[in-house]
């Protein structure tokens, strides 16, 4: 296996997809959590994974920058095989793609500040500079006045908007979210997505967005942001933004992989049951 | 059935033993690769060597106050308490300061890593930590190892000092015997193969008592309730692990330098 840890230069050409799962397979202890997974993300493009809770959504997401490791098949995250790779060869790697986890994952003995500048403080990057993008990723996701907060003292809608920004500061070359809008109200809940439409449609980074909620998913979809009006408006009826497609899961098994055209018209039991 | 649940125990046990040693290994090594993480270094200091210093103070007083009580007693029947000294001073120095040390401070730094590091995991910090390239056992775990095994030996020192004080004020205002005669006696008879056996055994404790404490942190699942199952782990193998060390590095250092 050939592999240069150091390169950081994308390795994605502009053809070849940012991420591809060939017959992924992997379990724990017991019957198969994800079986035979094949897909790809490619550039530009937004993949949402559709499933209801415990079908192996966020261990797919957790397989695609390599913090599990499948059982067989392979992965390949920026052009390179990364399910055998070793895990100080994945660091440099993992650097390139930003995460949101589930319940943000902020690292509470940490202000915001540090939180969101995380890999740039090990970076050694200078304190004006680590600053000045740190304002400017809580501009992006509205949270000025949280910087020298402790993560205990915020709500849970604005600590997932913290772990966008700490996702957002280095410009990452994929996005990851696991479930961004899981367990907020509707409000919060639609300004995160705005976040989320925002990042798709001004820096047009890749993303695998995780989730259970339809009407998330719809929105991400039929919602585009626009620059002037500085807010995510809806797109024409009957169109949808066509780099937003879907995945679905069932039982560990990809069951759909194509738009939502597709999606709202496919025939497979599962997905019209999921749908209703 | 009893066959195959034995098999299991025995598997689980052996594959235990090498993701310890891997792990062990792996957090050693780092130390001779950059980055090294020394802010993290000097906190851990602090929190393991500064926080631990009462305690150990305590518990090295009490002993040495202890030892001088009993041994007294004995020595009395034999005309012998003159060398009270200097047995207090071979005991703590020998084998109560360094066992004693690491256990009070396995109790109290062991249980806070495990528990540290398992609330981490549970949240899923140390998935961010990884997510964001950065390498948990590097930054989390190197530096409490060495700051263990470099503050476990000067809070041994400082036990050693507590526990010979205390049994020397337990000799002269309890027992009544002649203070200077109890702290000559306690010098004079102290060779350096003894002092080299008291301070040898520290560095492997500390090493215990971290490694296990980051271990089991590092390995939490099952949420608030695994962060307790992980946190009484690594307490007691801890502790047992210091003890049953300890025999064999006596054993060894008693062949390298033999009692005259």
């Amino acid at each position: 296996m050939s592999i240069d840890p150091t390169q950081t230069a994308p390795a994605a050409a502009d053809d070849q997809p940012v991420v591809a799962f060939s017959n992924v397979t992997l379990a724990f202890d017991g019957p198969p959590v994800l079986e035979n997974i094949s897909f790809t993300v490619a550039p530009g493009e937004t993949r949402i994974l559709l499933g209801p809770a415990g079908v192996g959504k966020s261990v797919l997401l957790k397989l695609t920058n390599g913090l599990l490791r499948p059982d067989e098949g392979s992965i390949k995250l920026f052009g390179k095989e990364i399910s055998r790779m070793p895990e100080e060869w994945l660091f440099p790697l993992r650097a390139r793609a930003g995460i949101v986890f589930q319940e943000g994952a902020l690292f509470d003995s940490l202000t915001v500040r540090d939180n969101v500048a995380y890999q740039l403080i090990q970076e050694r990057v200078p304190d004006d500079v680590i600053d000045r993008r740190v304002r400017k990723a809580l501009e992006f996701v509205e949270l000025q006045d949280t910087f020298s907060l402790y993560p205990a003292s915020l709500s849970g809608g604005m600590r997932r908007r913290v772990a966008i920004a700490r996702a957002f500061i280095r410009q990452p070359e994929l996005l990851l979210y696991d479930s961004p809008t899981g367990g907020l109200d509707p409000v919060t809940s639609t300004t995160i997505i705005e976040l989320i439409v925002k990042e798709r449609d001004v820096h047009h980074t890749p993303s695998i967005l995780v989730t259970h909620r339809l009407q998330d998913a719809f929105m991400l979809c039929t919602h585009h942001f626009d620059a002037e009006l500085g807010r995510m408006v809806t797109l024409p009826e009957g169109q949808t933004d066509p780099t937003t497609t879907f995945l679905m899961l069932e039982e560990g098994r990809l069951i759909f992989d194509g738009s939502l055209h597709d999606l709202v018209h496919s025939e497979n039991p599962f997905v019209r049951e999921f749908l209703e | 059935m009893a066959i195959k649940t034995l098999e299991k125990t025995a598997k689980e046990i052996v594959l235990n033993i090498q993701d310890y040693s891997l792990f062990a290994y792996r957090a050693v090594m780092n130390l001779f690769r950059p980055p090294v993480y020394w802010p993290e270094f000097l906190v851990q200091a602090d929190i393991i060597g500064v926080g631990s210093l009462s305690i150990v103070v305590l518990s090295g007083i009490s002993t040495g106050g202890v030892l001088a009580l009993q041994s007294a007693a004995t020595l009395s029947a034999f005309g012998a308490t003159a060398i009270t000294g200097q047995f207090v001073s071979m005991t703590m120095i020998r084998e109560l300061g360094p066992v004693l040390t690491g256990v009070m401070v396995s109790g109290r730094n062991a249980s806070s890593m495990a528990s540290e590091l398992g609330s981490m995991v549970v949240t899923e910090q140390i998935d961010a930590m990884r997510a964001l390239g950065v390498d948990p056992v590097r930054k989390l775990v190197t530096p409490r190892i060495f700051a263990c095994i470099t503050m476990l030996f000067f809070l041994t020192i400082v036990a050693d000092a507590c526990g010979i004080l205390g049994g020397g004020a337990v000799t002269v205002f309890m027992n009544h015997q002649d203070g200077p005669q109890y702290f000559s006696m306690a010098w004079e008879h102290l060779r350096y193969p003894d002092i080299i056996q008291g301070l040898v055994k520290p560095l492997f404790f500390g090493y215990i008592i971290a490694s296990i404490g980051c271990f089991h942190g590092m390995r939490t699942s099952g949420g608030t309730q695994g962060v307790g199952r992980s946190t009484i782990q690594a307490v007691v193998w801890a502790s047992v692990s210091i003890i049953f060390v300890d025999f064999f590095i006596t054993q060894i250092l008693l062949f390298l330098f033999p009692p005259l």
